[in-house]
């Protein structure tokens, strides 16, 4: 019998078979698949919510006690970077897209040679702190130093360069951890210190993600490195930062980033291909909410304060 | 039984032919790849990309807004430097280590070798990172007095120790290949056990010995997650194991995601998977040279 089944199996088709599998390996880079708010088979609303590594612990937050609020409605989040995540937005796999930055003027202009234009929302606002090792004895520093530091050409590398005696770290070298490239907090910090055509430095450490950058200062005592001021541990100490030479240093603080005395502070942002509708316009509502807006204070970053609020609520009615 | 005759005249050519299948596909599917791979890093090749600069500068600035730089000089030398220091741990550990499990041991201990080494190699990339993040980082730290640990150093030993059980386990079967006849042979010409190994086993088992070191060589250049993490993912060219490097692989991964599709990054990027391609694609053909030229002698 066995032999008999082996048989009706003709070559020709097989060959076929072959082929189409390869054709289908081939062909699949350049395909794009568009799945939006899509049920599964309970009847569960799923909101695709990818995007910004800073924002990631956020929206977790907001997912989770959303599900409380509305459980027929699952958010899913995952992060990868602002860049990964408005990628994703335009090649239409995702709902929202998080952004620790504005999105470019040329993914402005891919997203709407796709067909729709990505709307944009303000939901809370993030002081990005610079992090040292807590026995470091330096207590503020300058966008400037920052800049030397950070910036191409910079000319500071060593810790008494800054004027400043750092017994724990006995090599004297400033290790400057920064991030990959597709980050948000990446690009921010860039602009912030060098202007818009400023570059990097070369061969600083680059991690994958806001937390990891705040676990390795604390445990290197040589380091520098900046993330969100949301994920300060015991471990390290955030610097305050001035303006310029001179200028009072401030501390990273929810009363600083809102009254705008602490220089390197931005706004989050949620992207939607398009106004938003149904499930994804609640959610947007609900986060513009009182209930919303605790969990990004709650979660250690700034929420927006409240005519800025009403506004949003506002637009979002609107349409 | 005639009809039994007929089916297995139908079915032997029906046989042979999917076999063949299988063969052929092997040699598609590589061609394919490279094929694609090429496809989608060629194009930058045709609009005046300067390919002495690729390979020879180590500026990596991909996403400078002014000023876009592509050198890979630096990324060569973080994967070279990883893979070479991989490789003076592993391979003495990886053969001594077969040798010692093939030959030395009772046989309950060898069973319980193969069991832990194979435990080995199940241990995923991502947490053989995780423990060079956090682990490793402390201990080099503290052993070696640097100011920080993500380096050559710890990428190396993680890359060594993943790559420890694929060459186990391919040269101890290699040396399990070897008739027991020789060994009989050897003991009876009074050799010492040492003897046995150095001067009948290793060089009958050679082919298979260099197999198991080229393939743990080909891991080490492939792996991507862990020495992402363990060696500091900085563009530089080491001047000592205690200085950070960013590997090809690596590169490739974290930015892939990022770059737009078809952009002068994204191709790019392709670029190097073409150039690892060919690293691997010499270090077989290297090999495949070497095995030839042992069997004619």
């Amino acid at each position: 019998m066995a032999v008999r089944l082996k048989n009706s199996l003709p070559t020709n088709s097989l060959f076929v078979l072959w082929l189409a599998l390869l054709l289908c390996l081939l062909s699949a880079g350049c395909s794009k698949k568009s799945e939006q708010e899509s049920g599964d088979s309970s009847g569960k609303t799923i909101i695709q919510d990818l995007g910004s590594d800073t924002m990631v612990n956020l929206a977790q937050a907001w997912a989770e006690e959303y599900a409380t609020v509305n459980p027929s409605v699952s958010i899913e989040v995952s992060g990868g970077g602002s860049g990964t995540g408005i990628a994703a937005l335009i090649s239409g796999t995702v709902d929202i897209a998080n952004c620790s930055r504005r999105m470019h003027p040329d993914e402005i202009r891919r997203a709407k040679e796709t067909g729709a234009e990505p709307v944009e929302f303000i939901v809370g606002f993030d002081a990005l702190a610079v992090y040292v090792h807590k026995n470091n004895p330096m207590d503020a520093i300058t966008i400037g130093q920052l800049a030397e530091i950070y910036g191409e050409g910079g000319r500071i590398n060593r810790w008494s360069q800054l004027g400043n005696r750092n017994p724990a770290c006995a090599s004297d070298e400033i290790i400057r951890i920064s991030r990959q490239s597709n980050s948000g907090t990446y690009e921010y910090f860039r602009e912030a210190l060098l202007g818009d055509t400023g570059d990097f430095k070369l061969g600083s450490r680059d991690l994958h993600g806001s937390k990891d950058v705040v676990e390795l200062v604390g445990r290197t005592p040589c380091a520098i490195g900046y993330s969100g001021m949301g994920y300060v541990t015991e471990k390290v100490k955030m610097l305050k930062v001035a303006k310029k030479d001179g200028d009072r240093a401030v501390e990273p603080s929810i009363e600083s980033t809102l009254d705008r005395t602490y220089p390197i502070a931005r706004p989050l942002y949620m992207y939607c291909f398009g106004k938003p509708d149904g499930e994804v316009k609640k959610y947007l509502l609900w986060i513009y909410s009182g209930a919303g807006q605790k969990i990004v204070e709650s979660t250690g970053y700034v929420p927006l304060p409240d005519p800025q609020r009403a506004a949003a609520v506002k637009a979002l009615e609107g349409r | 039984m005639i009809d039994r005759h007929r089916l297995e005249v139908l079915t032997e050519p029906a046989v042979e032919w999917i076999i063949r299948l299988c063969g052929i596909s092997a040699i598609i599917f590589v061609f394919g790849i490279f094929f694609f791979v090429f496809r989608e890093g060629s194009g930058i090749l045709f609009r005046g990309f300067d390919l002495v600069e690729f390979f020879t500068s180590s500026q990596w600035v991909p996403t400078s807004i002014g000023n876009k730089r592509y050198g890979i000089f630096a990324l060569i030398a973080g994967t070279a430097s990883v893979t070479l220091l991989a490789m003076a741990i592993a391979v003495p550990f990886g053969l001594g280590t077969a040798v010692f499990v093939s030959e030395f041991c009772t046989p309950k201990l060898k069973e319980a070798f193969k069991i832990v080494i194979e435990l080995l190699a199940a241990i995923p990339s991502v947490v053989w990172g995780f423990i060079g993040l956090t682990i490793m980082n402390e201990l080099i730290i503290r052993l070696f007095n640097a100011p920080i640990g993500l380096t050559v150093l710890n990428g190396g030993i993680i890359l060594a120790l993943m790559s420890i059980p694929i060459i186990v386990s391919i040269a101890e079967d290699s040396l399990k290949a070897v008739p027991d006849s020789y060994r009989e042979a050897a003991e009876a010409l009074g050799a010492s056990r040492w003897q046995m190994v150095y001067r009948v086993l290793l060089p009958a088992a050679k082919n298979g010995l260099l197999a198991a070191v080229l393939l743990g060589i080909a891991r080490a250049i492939g792996e991507t997650m862990a020495v992402l993490m363990a060696t500091g993912h900085a563009v530089r060219i080491p001047r000592s194991v205690l200085d950070p490097v960013r590997t090809l692989t690596a590169t490739i991964a974290a930015e892939l995601g990022e770059a737009p599709v078809h952009s002068d990054h994204y191709q790019v990027l392709f670029l190097i998977g073409v150039v690892l391609f060919s690293i691997t694609f010499l270090v077989n053909l290297t090999a495949d040279l070497i095995v030839k030229g042992i069997r004619q002698k």
